[in-house]
């Protein structure tokens, strides 16, 4: 897994207080992580901070999954 | 009028983790008081407070973990989790537990707060400065607000009846358990899950009540001597947090259950001096007042009243409210002893009230009234006994608790054993 992928994966899980294993491509944020809409707001907001980018409003309702912000992180960074 | 019951009691104080814990520490005559270790305080004049012993759970230490997950704990102000694990620990007492929708509507939770999230307040608004707005988290706001303990509170247990929050200063714990009592009395609950929670020790909390000069600061040689209540020597209070939370229940509600009842929230007084912002009416008048519509309430006359928990906060107006008391009781001065814990615990602030009136509960069931330490040189003779130094074994059927807040705010709770 690539480095960005597991920083990623490591502010999930510290942030929403899941297993790591849960942590997977497809796993939604919400609707499998437990998070709710205020989660989301703060999980792009790590991001930001973690990768030094700026992830616009309209890009973050995009980042539904972990596969999605690795992908949005990847080609920003 | 429908009749109100304690049944379930919690709270975090300066001495311990939990009811017992506090109380037999109370009892001792120990302190709570030391350096504070909250944040440095090398930049405040008062380098001392009242803080929660912090540690693995045992032994009376505080634990957080034990409370709230990690993950929710970053959402939420330090007085948000002392109210958690208050009131955690009164419905557990309790033995209430509501599982039909009609159990749940009819349970609410009323629990105040003084200032609430200050030091939220004050990270964030340094955040802004400087990194920008944009950095602001998405749980600040429901972090900070003052109803969310009663928010959080609900949503753990799934209490859906009134959901309220008092605040009122130094008063807020006595008019929450006061206005949930009413609640429960004109039938809007069976139960309420009521009282303070408080987390000042931060540099801008002590840095303003030093601005009011409020707080002791000659005593950081030995800061378990600062909180002096009715001592000639006293300098001020002693900042302290932490929350206190009962449960109060509808009497026969409460005895259909089998529910253990502690006490009877027998009166409710309330009033304002119309004074100053923070100083109390020298007359003293606001507080008497309080007490006797208290006592009105209850039905009762000063010679009923046995022990009262003083405001009594370690400054010039200890001896204000000395003289409200002696007013009211007039020839029953002499049978009444009054102590003031906040000699132990420190100022809770909008916790006080609420950790002061369970401190009345203990003292009916255990007849015993909590000392006030730390009185060595009487500031005036009183015409009552203040309980100096070691508790007062003594009968003890009703109890009265004081507490006056800035603004001129004043609360009295009566509270006595139960008459079936």
């Amino acid at each position: 897994m690539s480095d960005i992928a597991d920083r990623v994966k490591k502010i999930v899980v510290e942030h929403l207080g899941v297993e790591e294993n849960k942590v997977v491509e497809n796993a939604s944020f919400i609707d499998d992580l437990g998070a709710d809409s205020l989660d989301t707001v703060e999980l792009v907001m790590a991001f930001e901070e973690e990768f030094g980018i700026e992830i616009p409003d309209d890009a973050a309702e995009t980042i539904q999954t972990f596969g999605d912000a690795v992908k949005f992180i990847t080609s920003a960074a | 009028m429908r009749r109100v019951v304690v049944t379930g009691l919690g709270m975090v104080t300066p001495l311990a983790c939990g009811v017992e814990e506090t109380w037999a520490r109370l009892i001792a005559g120990q302190s709570g008081a030391g350096p504070i270790t909250r944040f440095d305080a090398s930049g405040v004049v008062t380098q001392y407070a009242c803080e929660i012993p912090l540690g693995d759970g045992s032994d009376g230490t505080f634990n957080p973990d034990d409370w709230m997950e990690p993950k929710d704990r970053r959402k939420v102000d330090d007085f948000i989790l002392y109210g958690m694990a208050a009131a955690v620990q009164a419905v557990r007492d309790s033995g209430w537990v509501a599982v039909s929708d009609e159990d749940k509507h009819r349970t609410g939770v009323m629990i105040g707060s003084g200032i609430g999230g200050l030091s939220s307040i004050a990270e964030t608004a340094v955040l802004i400065k400087e990194r920008g707005a944009k950095r602001v988290s998405p749980f600040f706001i429901p972090s900070a607000l003052i109803n969310l303990v009663s928010g959080q509170v609900s949503i753990r247990f799934g209490f859906k009846g009134p959901n309220h929050a008092v605040v009122t200063a130094c008063s807020t714990g006595a008019h929450a358990i006061g206005d949930a009592a009413r609640m429960i009395a004109f039938d809007d609950a069976d139960v309420m899950i009521a009282g303070g929670a408080e987390s000042p020790i931060s540099e801008i909390g002590i840095a303003g009540f030093n601005a009011c000069k409020a707080l002791s600061t000659k005593r950081a040689d030995d800061p378990t001597k600062a909180s002096r209540p009715y001592d000639a020597d006293r300098d001020g209070f002693v900042m302290g947090e932490g929350a206190g939370v009962v449960v109060l229940e509808e009497y026969e509600h409460a005895r259909a259950r089998g529910a253990k009842i502690y006490a009877e929230v027998l009166g409710y007084g309330m009033s304002g001096d119309a004074y100053h912002i923070t100083a109390p009416a020298e007359d003293g008048d606001g507080g008497y007042r309080s007490m006797a519509m208290a006592l009105k309430r209850a039905g009762l006359v000063p010679a009923d009243v046995d022990y009262i928990n003083a405001h009594g906060t370690s400054t010039m107006a200890d001896t204000i409210e000395l003289g409200a008391v002696e007013r009211l009781m007039g020839d029953a001065a002499a049978g009444v002893t009054m102590s003031s814990t906040k000699s132990a615990i420190g100022h809770l602030l909008g916790a006080a009230g609420a950790v002061e009136a369970i401190f009345c509960v203990l003292a009916l069931r255990d007849q015993i009234a909590p000392p006030t330490i730390n009185l060595d040189n009487l500031a005036v003779v009183p015409k009552l006994d203040l309980a100096p130094n070691v508790a007062r074994k003594r009968k003890i059927d009703v109890a009265l608790s004081n507490s006056f807040g800035f603004g001129g705010t004043n609360a009295s709770l009566v509270i006595g054993k139960v008459r079936h």
